[in-house]
Formats: C-alpha cells, sequence, structure tokens
C-alpha cells in the first residue's frame, strides 16, 4: 500500500480544467519529485490533493484511506501537511508563534517537539522571539518548513521550496529536507529547480499541460537525454 | 484647553473599545462592519434593561459606589449586556453573513448586508424603547477638581480606567493565550490558518463575541457618560472608522491610539467649530490619512 | 369622481415612486455600472434639493427676513432650479472625486458616508445657509395653474415622468456605447482594464459625476414635491438605505430593475405604512416608521442571502458585447 495515491484526477478552478487524468504515487519513506513547466499544473496537483481543490474525478488515498473530498483541516489531522509556494508563514508573529500554531491541533504537551525543529533549524533557535516578517526568504521558508512538522507529520506536501532562494539557502533546504526523511517522513515535492529536485529525490514525474509524461528513478532521470533538454538546460 | 483634552480622552476611552472591537472584526472577516455603533448602542440598552427594570423587579436594592454616579447593580448588569451583544454579533455572523460567505459574495455585499443589520437593531431598539433619551441614573454629577487643571467626573476616570483594562486584557488574550495567537495568526494570514488546522470558522465567531462584547462595554460607558439614545453608536460610526484606519486595518495596538487620538482631535476640535461637527472634524482626519498614509500609523494588513 | 380620487392618490405615489427610481438609475450607474460603493446619496439629494430650493426662491423681505435666513434667493424658474441642481451636484462629485476615487471600495464607502454627514451638518448648523434645522418652506411648484389643485399630482407626476423618461433613455444608450463597455470593464477588474491603457480614474470621475447629477436632478424634483425641505429629511435612512434596498432588489446592473426596485419598494414602504398607522395603537404611533424600517432592512437581508443579483438580475446585453 503506497503512502499516497492519486488515481486519475481532473481536477481545476471553475470550468477550467488543469489535470487531465493524472495517477502517481508515493511509496513510504521515499522523496518524489514533481518537475515540468510552468503551468503544467504542479501546484494545482498538490492543492487538490491537500483539499484546497476539488477533484472533479478521480481519488486521493492516504495511507489506504481516501481523502478525496475532504478539507484540509481533516487531512492535517490524519498526518499529511503542506507547505505552500507562498504566503507560507504569518509574518507578524514570531518565529516560536509560527511554530505554536502549527502544533495548534495537538492537545498534548509539544514543547519537546518544538526543541526537535529548533534542533532541525538551529538558526530558527537563536531567533525565537523575531517576527518573521522581518526575517530572509532562506529563513522564512525554515519557518515554514517548521511549522509543517510541529505534527510529527507522516508525510509532506512541498510546494517549490527552493522558490526565489539563494543558492546557499536552496542547498541547505534540500539537505534538512535529506534529513527529515532519514527521520522516517516521506515527501511528495513540487519544483522549479529540476536538477536539485532529481538529485535529491528517489523518483520523479515530469508533468506537462497537466498530464503525466514521464516517471523513473531520480538518478535516472538526471542522466536522461530528453529531459536534460527539456528541464535541465542542457 | 487642558479640560478639552482631558474630556477628549474621556470620549477617546469610549471610542477604543469600539474601535478595537471593529479591528479585530475588519481583520478576520475582511469587510466593513457598518452595525459596529449599534453594537455598542445594543449593549447600553441591554445594560439599562437590566439596572433599571429587571434588577429592580427582582427585588435587588442597589447602593452607590462611592462619588460614582451608579452602584453595583450597574457593574453586575455589564457581564451579561456585553455578553449578550457578543452573542448577538456572533448570531449575526452565523445566521447571515456566514452563508453569505459560502455564496462567495464580495466584501461590499458583506458591507451592506452589515448596513442592513444596522438599521435591522436600530429600529428594534426604537420600537421596543422609543425614541426617547434615558439615564442609567438621574441626578447631578458632580466635578472632581484634578491636577493640571483637569475637570473630570469620577465616572469619567472610571470610565478610562475601565477602558484600560479591557483593552489591557485584550492584549494579554492576543499575545499569550492559544486562542489570541491564532487569531492574530488568521488576520495575517488566512489560507495559511486553514491549512494549519486552526479552525477558522470557529475563531471567527469568537472575534464576533471578543468584538461585540467590547463595543457593548463602550456603549455602557458612552451611556455612563452622558445619555442612551437610540443614534448614540451610528453616531460614533465615522469617528470609529477613522480610528480605525489610523491606526491600520487589523492593528488592535493601533486602534487603542487611534481612539484616543480621534477623541481628543474632536474634542479640541470644538475650540473653534460647533460640536456638531465633531464627526465632521473625525472624517477630515479620516480623508488625511487615506490619502497621506492609507496603511495607517501603524500599518495594519 | 371617486375613480378620479384614487387615480390622483395613486399619482401621489407614483410621484414619489419616479423620483425615487430616478436616484436608484443614478446610483446604478455607480454602482451597477462601476463598481463605486456609494453610501453618500443622501449628501447629492441634499444638495439637488437645497440647490433648486435657493435658486427658485426668493430671499425672504419684511417679517419673514426675521425668521427666515437664506445665503441666496435667485427667484428663477422650475427648469433652471432643476437644472442648476444637477450641476452644481456633478461639481460637488467632482470636488469629492478627487481626493477619494482612487480608494479602494470600502475606504470609498466610509468616505462617502462622510460627506454626506458633513453635508447634513451644514444644512443644519450654518443657518444663514438654508434657515438651518427648520429649512426652507413654500417651495416653487411649477404649472400649479395646468389644472384644477385638486389634480396636481397628475401635472407634476407628468413633469417627473418627463425627467425619468429621459435619464433611462439616456442611460440605456450610455451603456451601450463604447464608454459604457469601459465601464463595465473596470467594475470587472479593474487592473486588467487599467493594463489595457483605459485611464481608470477618469472613467471613474465620468461616472461619479453623470450619477450625481442625475441624483441632483431627483433631489431638485423631490424638493418641489413636498415644497418644504430641512436637514432632518436627509438621513442615511431615507436618503441613502432605501435606495441600495431598491436597486439591489430589482437588480443593480439593469437600469430597468432600478426603476422596478424603486416602485416595489415604495410599494412595500407606503403599503406598510397604510396598514401599520390602521393597526397600531395610538401610544405607539412613534414607533411605526421603525416598524416599516425594520421592513425594509429584514427584505434586504432577504435579498442578499437569497437572490442578490435581484428579481430582474444584471442586463446581459453589455457582457455579450464584450
Amino acid at each position: 500500500m503506497s503512502m499516497l495515491g492519486v488515481e486519475g484526477v481532473v481536477s481545476g478552478y471553475g470550468e477550467m480544467e488543469i489535470l487531465h487524468d493524472v495517477s502517481i504515487r508515493v511509496e513510504r519513506g521515499e522523496v518524489v519529485s514533481i518537475i515540468g513547466p510552468n503551468g503544467a499544473g504542479k501546484s494545482t496537483l498538490m492543492k487538490t490533493i491537500f483539499g484546497l481543490l476539488t477533484a472533479q474525478r478521480g481519488r486521493v488515498l492516504f495511507a489506504g484511506q481516501e481523502i478525496t473530498h475532504l478539507p484540509p483541516e481533516q487531512i492535517v489531522r490524519r498526518g499529511l501537511c503542506y507547505v505552500p509556494q507562498e504566503d507560507n508563514v504569518f509574518p507578524s508573529l514570531t518565529v516560536q508563534e509560527n511554530l505554536e500554531m502549527g502544533a495548534f491541533i495537538r492537545d498534548d504537551d509539544y514543547r519537546s517537539r518544538i526543541e526537535e525543529v529548533y534542533d532541525l533549524f538551529p538558526d530558527l533557535r537563536d531567533r525565537r522571539g523575531t517576527r518573521v516578517g522581518k526575517l530572509s526568504g532562506g529563513m522564512q521558508q525554515m519557518v515554514a518548513l517548521g511549522r509543517a512538522l510541529m505534527l510529527d507529520p507522516q508525510m509532506l506536501l512541498l510546494d517549490e521550496p527552493s522558490a526565489g532562494l539563494a543558492p546557499l539557502f536552496v542547498e541547505l533546504i534540500f539537505e534538512r529536507i535529506r534529513a527529515i526523511k532519514r527521520q522516517g517522513v516521506t515527501f511528495l515535492i513540487v519544483e522549479q529547480n529540476a536538477r536539485k529536485a532529481l538529485e535529491n529525490s528517489d523518483r520523479g514525474y515530469v508533468l506537462v499541460e497537466g498530464r503525466k509524461r514521464l516517471e523513473g528513478r531520480g538518478q535516472a532521470m538526471l542522466a536522461d537525454e530528453q529531459i536534460g533538454q527539456l528541464f535541465l538546460g542542457r | 484647553m487642558v479640560e478639552l483634552v482631558g474630556y477628549g480622552l474621556v470620549l477617546g476611552s469610549i471610542l477604543t473599545l469600539g474601535a478595537v472591537g471593529l479591528t479585530l472584526i475588519y481583520g478576520i472577516v475582511r469587510f466593513a462592519n457598518f452595525g459596529h455603533g449599534d453594537l455598542m448602542t445594543l449593549g447600553a440598552y441591554l445594560a439599562l434593561l437590566l439596572t433599571v427594570r429587571i434588577f429592580p423587579a427582582l427585588g435587588v436594592l442597589d447602593r452607590r459606589l462611592g462619588s460614582l454616579s451608579f452602584g453595583w447593580v450597574m457593574l453586575v448588569s455589564f457581564v451579561p449586556a456585553t455578553l449578550v451583544t457578543g452573542l448577538v454579533a456572533a448570531g449575526t455572523d452565523r445566521l447571515i453573513y456566514r452563508r453569505m460567505r459560502r455564496l462567495g459574495v464580495s466584501p461590499v455585499m458583506l458591507a451592506m448586508a452589515s448596513l442592513a443589520m444596522a438599521f435591522i437593531l436600530r429600529s428594534l431598539i426604537y420600537i421596543l424603547w422609543g425614541p426617547d433619551f434615558h439615564f442609567y441614573t438621574p441626578g447631578l454629577r458632580p466635578m472632581l477638581m484634578l491636577p493640571l487643571g483637569l475637570k473630570l467626573r469620577p465616572d469619567q476616570i472610571f470610565i478610562i480606567v475601565t477602558s484600560w483594562v479591557l483593552v489591557i486584557a485584550l492584549y494579554v488574550f492576543l499575545q499569550r493565550t492559544k486562542m489570541g495567537k491564532a487569531l492574530r495568526a488568521m488576520a495575517d494570514n488566512p489560507d495559511l490558518a486553514r491549512i494549519t488546522g486552526i479552525p477558522t470558522e470557529q475563531m471567527t465567531t469568537w472575534t464576533w463575541i471578543i468584538g461585540g462584547g467590547m463595543a457593548a462595554a463602550g456603549g455602557i460607558l458612552l451611556g455612563i457618560d452622558s445619555q442612551v439614545r437610540p443614534e448614540m453608536g451610528w453616531i460614533l460610526l465615522l469617528p470609529l472608522f477613522a480610528a480605525v484606519i489610523l491606526g491600520g486595518i487589523g492593528n488592535a495596538y493601533g486602534a487603542l491610539v487611534g481612539g484616543l487620538v480621534i477623541g481628543v482631535v474632536q474634542q479640541v476640535s470644538t475650540q473653534w467649530l460647533m460640536p456638531a461637527y465633531k464627526p465632521a472634524v473625525a472624517f477630515a482626519v479620516l480623508i488625511l490619512i487615506l490619502l497621506f498614509r492609507p496603511r495607517g500609523i501603524f500599518g495594519g494588513s | 369622481m371617486e375613480i378620479i380620487r384614487i387615480l390622483h392618490f395613486l399619482a401621489g405615489f407614483a410621484v414619489m415612486a419616479s423620483i425615487y427610481a430616478i436616484f436608484a438609475l443614478g446610483l446604478n450607474v455607480h454602482w451597477g455600472y462601476t463598481g463605486l460603493f456609494n453610501i453618500g446619496i443622501a449628501g447629492f439629494f441634499a444638495v439637488g434639493a437645497y440647490v433648486s430650493a435657493l435658486v427658485t426662491s426668493p430671499l425672504p423681505t419684511g417679517v419673514r427676513a426675521d425668521y427666515v435666513q437664506q445665503a441666496i434667493g435667485l427667484n428663477l424658474p422650475f427648469p433652471v432650479g432643476v437644472i442648476a441642481a444637477g450641476l452644481i451636484s456633478g461639481l460637488l462629485a467632482i470636488v469629492i472625486g478627487i481626493p477619494t476615487l482612487r480608494l479602494r471600495e470600502d475606504y470609498l464607502a466610509i468616505a462617502t458616508i462622510g460627506i454626506a454627514e458633513t453635508i447634513r451638518r451644514v444644512f443644519n448648523n450654518e443657518r444663514w445657509l438654508a434657515n438651518g434645522p427648520q429649512g426652507m418652506v413654500g417651495l416653487a411648484q411649477p404649472l400649479a395653474d395646468l389644472l384644477p389643485r385638486r389634480y396636481y399630482n397628475f401635472v407634476y407626476l407628468a413633469i417627473v415622468l418627463a425627467v425619468l423618461v429621459v435619464v433611462y433613455m439616456a442611460l440605456e444608450r450610455g451603456i451601450r456605447s463604447p464608454w459604457g463597455r469601459v465601464l463595465r470593464a473596470i467594475r470587472e477588474d479593474e487592473v486588467v482594464a487599467e493594463a489595457a491603457g483605459k485611464d481608470v480614474f477618469r472613467f471613474k470621475m465620468q461616472s461619479l459625476v453623470l450619477g450625481a447629477v442625475i441624483m441632483g436632478l431627483g433631489g431638485a424634483l423631490y424638493a418641489h414635491s413636498v415644497r418644504a425641505i430641512q436637514p432632518s429629511v436627509f438621513t442615511p435612512l431615507f436618503g441613502t438605505f432605501i435606495i441600495w434596498v431598491m436597486l439591489i432588489l430589482g437588480g443593480s446592473g439593469n437600469n430597468k430593475g432600478a426603476v422596478a426596485g424603486a416602485f416595489i419598494v415604495w410599494g412595500i414602504w407606503s403599503g406598510t405604512g397604510y396598514f401599520i398607522d390602521r393597526v397600531i395603537p395610538v401610544a405607539w404611533a412613534a414607533r411605526a416608521p421603525f416598524i416599516r424600517l425594520l421592513v425594509i432592512g429584514l427584505l434586504l437581508v432577504g435579498i442578499l442571502l437569497t437572490r442578490p443579483q435581484g428579481i430582474l438580475g444584471e442586463e446581459k446585453q453589455v457582457s455579450r458585447m464584450m
């Protein structure tokens, strides 16, 4: 049984269909990336999985259970968390408060969890009392990721985690993703930076104009000529 | 002039209670609640009902508190009056605004609905109590002479103190409690709040309860200071919005300052203009802010 | 004989309904066409009424001058008053528009409330202007001698209907013109319209002025219908809110809707007045208007919840052309 299964999903905005019959799967413990050109529907896929958009056809299964028509509030309780591409922090709250908000639906003592998140992102510990709006883009991305980790999720959906970040931070973010993976979290990542994504992924999918075009193991896709020309700038 | 500033602080404290509630609601539901003034009026009338009818009918004997114009019955009445007003506010959200939100209407239509609610509330008050003025307690109120040439009644000191107490309580709530932080988060980024799992509809209901409750408290204080009449809250709508915009929409601390500033500016203006123009003065301040610093002095959402 | 009396009474109803229909058409230009959230209609209403009153009335003389103050009294004929009302109202719109038209929707709404309130307070407190709270009385009645006095409603109705028809047809032409299409585009998405190279501010200003002129005309017609005006008439309730209910109920973005909404809501207002006055005990007579206000308020909320596009909905014609 896959951690996440997307079967024949058709989705979009209003009458505009963006995803036409997309099927992917993510196995437990994997990092899977979805790459593709702008407007391919990568973000739409994320939002559909997480319940921000309703699939018009098809199914989404998480840990064997159907979550197709569930709203985000309930999906989050099942162990699937989402980090949007933009506006993914609470700017007027402090780092500490952002993390606390991540744990809002927990009714146990989550203080040890906050410390674990600070262990993953030591830079944030130094800045726990700073308003997040004042932090750099890279720091904010760390806060966004940390916030999503507060619920001890089984799986994370990341929408373009490297968007707008300096190369140093891009490397840092992906390194942290690897570290979190080692703790047993499954990842589905949507990325513009195809090279970085595939380098850090077990498997990848190529999405073009709302359809799955290619799939394969991360390293194999990196070496593939076709993908190289289209996305890796060769 | 000192007297004017003093009285301006009293009125400003009343405005602050209304403005803080209004800005909280504005930041969460993202439309201008034109019914806010009438929530203040409702609170004042509920307190009137309790102190003048219900408690005496229950045989409760009141006793004046020191040199204040009212007794402990009024203090007790604060609680149910603010609570009921808060529930009425939350009720209108559940029954009306939430349904309209689900239909996906624009914020303008929600504001229009709140304008309708303003008239509905006011007409209910006219129907139930009539158009006359009422007083919580009849009789003259003596002045206290204070340093710096300030002349304030004991009632007015009570108003300022109560207003500050409530605002500080709100501050503690927003900064230290889980729900308060969640409200601030929602005002920052409502979509992310949803994604995080924060129950946004529940939080919205609480915002209306708190905002409505604070408005009611302001209305009662206004009634203590002057009199209780059906238009009392509606007249404050312009100064309330001026205070909210001055402080930055969604910014509760900005609304605190905004309320006091508008109160003082309005009162000081009576040195040169007729008192009837006070709302026009508030309006002039509002236009100036919108033209030169639309995000308010402290910045808002 | 009896029939004529009933018809005359209905004509009186139709006069007021038609005047409000003119206001609703003006609001339709602002809100229905351009998306300007104007809750200060009462301001243009008041200005139109007072300008016409001041232009058509003589300055008080003799004993009257002890009791009545007026800034001007030109004693000019009725048509001049009406036209002046429209013009000054339009000028006021220009003055108001310059600082406020660039504001976002809810700020514009708050600003318009402020303007209307300020105007009302100015008329109320500056006695030298138009006699303060007592207002002006004995306003001119155009064509008063055309028919016997007891049939005057028919005469005035003809006048009001003439204006209504002219305004209606002008707006129907306007909305189908290129100008009208730009207004619609601005209402749909200002950013896109701006990107398409349209001077959004100029179009909004034109719309504001046009709507204001129409409201000014309505104000003048109102003044000469009731023949006595005071600042307490131009309240947010009667001068603004009820017109919004009319437009939303009839269908904003639809001129027929504006007119229909005016007649329906005025009918409800008059109808509830008629019945409540009969049913209500004398002691409660002062509260009767508020029961009617409650009905109107609930009506608006009901419409917003169940059919926000109004009875007739928006006119499809223009959208098709775009």
